[in-house]
């Protein structure tokens, strides 16, 4: 089936920003559910994208499971990992919160540093994506599956969010006071959403791993978790449209600014600084506002 | 309804509560006064579950419930509101009541974010239930305002609203009047009343203003110093000497 669908372009280079602007944006996507919705801070979704990534090779490498059931055994070993570090990091918060969720990222890049097959060199020959015999050959259709995930877990995410279980995590981040009067479980809530976002970053983490076919610890860092909350406070927290249109940025930013040559890390620095003092509620809610009011005015 | 059997509580060395009982009659609009530093305040939050008490047990509806958690007694039918207004500030004034209806649906993660049928009716008729709610406290046409852009009064009457979509049996209206005008405490007042004769919801109220309480409970605990000090029908209390010199002081002979 996948042969049926066109080729995006021959430019292999732009399918790769494709494909990891695809898988970035997954793993955003959560993360805007735990910080923007939730109100829950997290330094350590890298951890999480690297449990994903390693546990999906691991299974389908060395125990011959196939890519898919190895990439749901990897999102459940994740959400496992989630609920062990939620349940004592439930009451923290803020600042606290944040410095346990990165030592959480911590803990496992030493992990996989010291324990991971081939340590801190990595490894390599992971399997290629596949599904029921298909096994996607080109970057072309990566990238088609890549985005289809990513637009399958958009639909679940603004469905949830915008029923019963998203309206009790906005309220979580309104007064937790008033959620036990509304006789809401508050600890369960917190550790649903952990799991939830741990889910997500697992499953890009796996198809990052299958799509490059190596890995080493040093793609699951602090750093990376950084660079997660880049994009989502870029694109806006409170939308999972804007982790979405912030992973697009941050990945393609840099490969835009080649232009710059030597000096292209420091433009890098300098928009993103600028953003953020410029652009605080991130792009997408400040676009939508904008645009709401444009019409506001025009009806009126 | 709701026994408050010997409830003490000391706060460092405050005795903020003393070897309180009474009880709230189902049906009943019963209310607790006192003055400033009674103990008012501490006694909602122990039998709301938000701190436990040194002694003393409280049960509802014929079960203990004096060491669960604030949802768990929340979830057994008892439903406040707040003092100081903890409303969902971010979210709309809809929105608020619907996190009410929380308890009283069951959709997760999983079945909302499928979609699956049953959450589209229970949305559907969460929804119609929450917009019935808001037209009975007089705040359907501001459903999709945020809570936080609301005027103190309708922001009271906006926690009351969502107390109700848990569809309580007993309800705590912890001073629901504070900050509100004449006019408004009128109203609060006719609702209040509305809601224990119409939908017969038994309610405990805390409240200062003793012209509302005298107005429309029919039973009135007053507490002095976290010890009680009366009880009986508002015409009863009116006439005790004890009442009277708790909130006016003591007659002065040489006058």
């Amino acid at each position: 089936m996948v042969y049926a669908l066109p080729n995006l372009t021959d430019d292999s280079y732009f399918i790769t920003l494709m494909i990891f602007s695809g898988i970035n944006a997954i793993v955003a996507i959560g993360l805007c559910i735990l910080m923007g919705s939730a109100g829950q801070v997290s330094l350590g979704q890298a951890g999480f994208y690297g449990i994903g990534a390693y546990a999906s090779s691991v299974l389908s490498q060395s125990f011959g499971l196939p890519v898919v059931i190895s990439m749901l055994c990897a999102a459940v070993i994740s959400g496992i990992a989630a609920v062990i570090l939620a349940a004592p990091s439930l009451r923290l918060k803020g600042h606290y919160l944040a410095v346990a969720t990165l030592g959480f990222g911590e803990i496992i890049h030493i992990i996989l540093n010291e324990f991971g097959p081939g340590g801190p060199s990595g490894f390599g020959d992971i399997p290629a994506l596949s599904a029921g015999g298909f096994v996607l050959t080109t970057p072309a259709h990566v990238a088609w599956v890549v985005w289809g995930i990513l637009l399958l877990l958009m639909i679940f995410s603004l469905n949830m969010l915008n029923a019963r279980p998203g309206r009790a995590l906005r309220a979580l981040h309104g007064s937790e006071t008033a959620c036990n009067a509304m006789g809401l479980d508050v600890v369960g809530l917190k550790i649903k959403v952990f799991v939830l976002s741990a889910v997500y970053a697992s499953i890009a983490g796996s198809l990052y791993a299958h799509y490059v076919s190596f890995i080493s610890p040093s793609s699951f860092t602090l750093f990376h978790s950084v660079l997660l909350l880049m994009m989502v406070v870029l694109g806006g927290i409170t939308t999972v449209w804007g982790g979405l249109v912030g992973a697009v940025i941050i990945t393609l930013l840099p490969e835009t600014l080649k232009a710059f040559e030597e000096l292209d890390v420091l433009v890098y620095g300098l928009i993103l600084t600028l953003s953020l003092l410029f652009l605080r509620r991130g792009i997408v809610p400040i676009v939508t506002a904008k645009i709401h009011s444009l019409l506001v005015r025009r009806n009126a | 309804m709701l026994e408050v059997q010997n409830i003490s509580k000391v706060f460092g060395g405050v005795h903020a509560l003393v070897d309180v009982s009474f009880s709230v009659a189902e049906g009943s609009l019963s209310a607790l006064i006192g003055p400033n530093g009674a103990g008012k305040t501490t006694m909602m939050n122990i039998i709301s579950g938000i701190f436990p008490p040194d002694k003393g047990s409280i049960s509802f509806k014929g079960g203990v419930i004096t060491r669960l958690s604030p949802a768990a007694i929340a979830r057994r039918g008892l439903s406040r509101t707040f003092q100081h207004i903890e409303l969902f500030a971010e979210m709309t004034v809809l929105e608020n009541i619907l996190v009410g209806r929380y308890i009283k649906s069951r959709s997760g993660f999983l079945a909302a974010g499928l979609r699956l049928p049953f959450v589209r009716t229970e949305e559907e008729k969460n929804r119609a239930k929450s917009l019935e709610i808001l037209a009975s406290i007089g705040l359907e046409g501001k459903a999709d305002e945020l809570a936080s852009n609301l005027p103190l009064g309708e922001q009271r009457m906006l926690e009351i609203g969502r107390a109700l979509a848990t569809e309580p049996s007993l309800l705590l209206l912890d001073e629901p009047a504070a900050g509100l005008n004449i006019r408004e405490t009128r109203d609060l007042g006719k609702m209040i009343v509305r809601l224990n004769t119409e939908r017969e919801i038994t309610i405990l109220l805390v409240e200062h203003d003793m012209d509302l309480v005298m107005r429309i409970s029919t039973s009135i605990t007053v507490l002095n110093f976290g010890q009680k000090i009366a009880s009986g029908k508002p015409a009863d209390i009116q006439r005790n000497r004890d009442v009277i010199t708790a909130y006016l002081g003591e007659e002065d002979p040489s006058c």
